[in-house]
């Protein structure tokens, strides 16, 4: 397999568009991302979304983008994984440059959430669970994440307040990013008091519905131009887990994000404390902890103790959600995993402002779909 | 949602019908193509005893299309092992606890729209059967 490498990364601010669609959305990340690497064309587009055909009723998206973003003739198509469809977009492109089917491909994850009513985007959410089983029985994301977080609370006897560490870092965060859907810290107060979405899931537990689109540009080591800054994608793997809850033997573990990592450090020859931050897929508190637990930060029930030590902050021995994460950047949902890359990134190549982390040479990032049922891991350096 | 979708499930909805491994008795709920344990792929038919312990719970307050809230919702480990997912009913949200005794009950999941058809399926309420058998 050959090495691949990212040469351009570009996003659209993450937020409310009403004035945006799907075609503004995508052909706007991706050209940026083109300008950022300096090149005109691709020989793909991958495109990584999950709700445009149920939300949007628009299918063929990734042809729609391409025409969007003036990049026809080029080979196009969608990738969905849930949550997770941004990260996979990623990975189907630096699969396909790394087995030397094309030479430079751009990845772009999309979502646009807030043409429908709130209801309707839950339904769709919810049909990245066993439709048969889950959803039609009236679960959603957040009530099997709920589900999750109690058990969580009763196995290793914590309370919710203790969550609030990687909250109050995303908001931190989300404060000095520009791009970022909600950029004001919030208090351990206001965490505390956050209504309830789905017990013990209150509101500041939770990643918000939104907009947005964010692209990075992947090419071989030949294909790298003069006043580029490529990155290398140093490993990258998917894996995949029981679409039911009930049927994982144990569901505090998420083995979908497990594997997926302990692939990409074998496939690296790194290991976790090699990682200089960490772009986790916070969408709900209760899946940062398991997040931290399953990649080998923390030991089973100890990622709330990692956090409360302030190591999860910047300066902290594995920062996460170093611009935001979902939760406070944002989680256009099949978007979420493309803009990891691209704030990762933008850390590596130090210019992530006022958020830069000191030493920011090689990040980890894990997009999770269907409470943990897929995920997406890379490991990228500069 | 269709009709014929629900017509599938109704051993499963109704009668909280799984399957028994014939070369390994494990049991399954809902029907796999392969054994979890034996990979065998000879079944027969087995209806759970639909009585078990809350596992875990949550109140929904922000629901799907189709739901109306608050509702609850719990993972139910079931006296067979099984752990199975399902709307807990008769109940209020403060008198629920990880192991207390529940019951399978048949009950409304959901309609579709003012006109459209009902669906029925199983939930579970907090165990009753103790006092009328005996
Ligand atoms: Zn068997």
């Amino acid at each position: 397999m050959r090495d691949v490498f990212i040469i351009g990364a570009g996003q659209t601010p993450v937020g409310e568009h009403w004035d945006l669609g799907l075609r503004e959305l995508g052909a706007t990340a991706v050209r940026a991302a083109l300008d950022d690497a300096r090149v005109e064309s691709v020989d793909a587009l991958y495109v990584g979304n999950m709700l445009s055909g149920c939300v949007n009723g628009q299918e063929n998206l990734a042809t729609l983008l391409a025409d969007a973003a003036d990049l026809l003739p080029a080979e196009a198509w969608k990738i969905e994984a849930a949550c997770a469809s941004g990260g996979a977009a990623v990975r189907a492109a630096a699969l396909a440059v790394a087995a030397g089917a094309h030479d430079v491909v751009v990845a772009v994850g999309i979502e646009k959430m807030t043409d429908a009513v709130t209801g309707s985007v839950s339904a769709g959410l919810a049909s990245a669970a066993d439709q048969d089983y889950e959803a039609s029985h009236g679960f959603t994301f957040v009530g099997l994440s709920a589900l999750m977080m109690r058990r969580y609370m009763h196995e290793h006897d914590r309370s919710r307040d203790e969550f609030a560490p990687f909250a109050l870092t995303a908001h931190r965060n989300a404060a000095g990013n520009e791009n970022a859907m909600f950029r004001k810290p919030i208090s351990e107060e206001e965490y505390r008091e956050s209504p309830a979405v789905a017990s013990p899931i209150g509101v500041l537990d939770a990643a918000p519905i939104c907009d947005g689109a964010a692209a990075v540009v992947v090419c071989t080591k030949e294909a790298i131009q003069s006043g580029q800054e490529p990155l290398r994608i140093a490993a990258s793997a998917a894996a995949t887990d029981t679409m039911a809850l009930g049927a994982r033997g144990d569901i505090l573990e998420l083995g979908s994000a497990a594997v997926s990592s302990s692939r990409c450090f074998e496939a690296s020859g790194l290991g976790p404390s090699d990682m200089d931050l960490f772009e986790a897929h916070d969408a709900f508190t209760i899946i940062t902890a398991l997040s931290l637990e399953a990649c080998g930060y923390a030991g089973r029930g100890e990622a709330l103790r990692l956090a409360a030590k302030g190591c999860v902050a910047p300066g902290g021995c594995i920062p996460i959600s170093t611009s935001g994460g979902l939760k406070a950047r944002g989680h256009p949902v099949g978007a979420s995993g493309t803009y990891q890359i691209v704030d990762a990134a933008l850390q590596l190549r130090g210019r992530a402002g006022p958020n830069q982390l000191q030493k920011a040479r090689r990040a980890l990032t894990q997009s999770i779909g269907g409470h943990g049922s897929v995920a997406v891991t890379h490991i990228i350096e500069a | 949602m269709d009709l014929p979708r629900y017509h599938r499930l109704r051993s499963a909805y109704y009668r909280l019908e799984g399957q028994r491994c014939a070369s390994c008795d494990t049991l399954q709920f809902p029907a796999r193509a392969r054994c979890g344990s034996c990979g065998g792929n000879a079944f027969e038919d087995h209806r759970l005893s639909g009585r078990g312990t809350v596992y875990s719970y949550t109140e929904m307050t922000q629901a799907p299309a189709g739901f109306p809230p608050p509702y609850l919702m719990a993972l139910v480990r079931l006296e067979e092992g099984v752990l199975l997912a399902a709307q807990l009913t008769d109940i209020d949200a403060h008198e629920v606890e990880i192991g207390m005794p529940v019951e399978m009950v048949t009950r409304r999941l959901r309609e579709h729209g003012p006109r459209g058809f009902l669906v029925y399926g199983y939930k579970f309420r907090p165990l009753l059967g103790r006092r009328l058998v005996s």
